[in-house]
């Protein structure tokens, strides 16, 4: 009998391309299910909703991935990744009390709400320091913090922006060559991990800001801290960021819906294939 | 596979046979994002912006 297990999904990228390719490689059924267009019963209508038991969450808008698998979730469904481990890996506060919690290295933070007790934290920190949007991704609105005259307007200026905005999220600046690394946690293991190297006009190395990407050997540290980040986020499929501090790995964050274009065409590892397997892992448990 | 012709450049664009309405393909020589959009047995390709993530950063 040929395994059937669901993609829910905002807009099909490449990646998800990838992921139904994939399916079918593996001859398992992976059935779609487009939040645009897909109402999800959360009560009052018992049993009248048709979906595998397993899904793979790949929604782009963070809120609708979060609230889907939720819904998902209360009526038995098994969902990659977790409402947890979403909800935790999802914001950059939470994700950082984890990581510190288990032990494993993470950029020294500090939480602020005015500009007054965020100019203390950054004393506290020393500049250059960096300002992160404790939700969001591809590094925007991630500011280096070069000193204090920079912190007071970069702090004005989230004034006019979302309220989730004036959660000031204040990191120690790393000291790292211009590169950071990003594995690929599938479970229990690191499947494949890359290099990220920032471009000459920018310190951040995000893939989607136009960084070049290489592959980078999976060493045992890498591998540790990786899959202790996973778990402590409750495990599933993840993409951890770690930089090397002249101190060694630390662990800066841990992303939950990865895209994972750049580290195929940068490893050669079949990821896709490898997430479709756990998932079809999970509906024999 | 089918293909379609870029907007932008005439490249041509592959476009998968179990294509998803609302499917995104970049063009391989310009690298442009582009949305499928099925109509019936029409398939055509127009550029698109990317909704990125909530809250308008
Ligand atoms: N404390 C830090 N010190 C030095 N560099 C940092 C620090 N934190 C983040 N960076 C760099 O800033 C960039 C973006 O940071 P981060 O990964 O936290 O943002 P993001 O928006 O969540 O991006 P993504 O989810 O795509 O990785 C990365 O290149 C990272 O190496
Ligand atoms: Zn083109």
């Amino acid at each position: 009998m040929t395994t059937s297990i669901g993609l829910v999904y905002d807009q099909i990228r490449p990646d998800e391309r990838m992921l139904i390719d994939a399916a079918k490689r593996e001859q398992v059924d992976l059935k779609l299910y487009d939040t645009n267009t897909t109402p999800f019963p959360v009560t009052g209508f018992p049993n009248r909703f048709e979906i595998t038991n397993v899904i793979l969450q790949r929604c782009i808008s963070y809120f609708r991935g979060l609230h889907v698998t939720a819904t998902l979730e209360s009526s038995g469904v098994l969902v990659v990744n977790s409402f947890e481990a979403l909800s935790t890996a999802g914001n950059k506060l939470l994700a950082s009390i984890r990581l510190a919690n288990s032990g494993i290295p993470t950029p020294k933070t500090f939480l602020a709400f005015t500009e007054e007790s965020a100019i203390q934290a950054l004393d506290k920190l020393g500049y250059p320091a960096v300002i992160k949007p404790v939700v969001g991704s591809w590094g925007r609105l991630v500011t280096l913090l070069k000193d204090q005259e920079m912190a007071k307007s970069i702090i004005e200026s989230r004034e006019y922006l979302h309220p989730i905005q004036q959660v000031y999220y204040l990191q120690e600046k790393i000291d790292r060559p211009g590169r950071d690394i990003r594995a690929f946690v599938i479970g229990d293991h690191v499947v494949a991990a890359m290099y990220r190297y920032a471009t000459d006009s920018e310190w951040r190395t995000n893939a989607a800001l136009g960084g070049r990407v290489e592959n980078c050997p999976v060493t045992p540290e890498i591998e540790e801290f990786s899959v202790r980040a996973a778990k402590s986020m409750g495990g599933g499929a993840f993409g951890v960021d770690l930089m090397e501090s002249k101190n060694g790995l630390v662990v800066h964050e841990v992303n939950h819906t990865t895209e994972f274009k750049a580290t195929v065409k940068a490893t050669g590892i079949d990821i896709p294939g490898l997430l479709i397997k756990y998932a079809v892992g999970m509906t024999r448990r | 596979m089918s293909s379609e012709k870029c907007p932008d450049c005439e490249a041509l664009v592959s476009v998968p046979d179990d294509a998803v309405n609302g499917e995104i393909v970049s063009c391989p020589d310009c690298g442009l994002d582009l949305e499928i959009a099925l109509a019936g047995q029409e398939r055509t390709v127009k550029p698109v912006v990317l909704e990125k993530e909530d809250w308008g950063e």
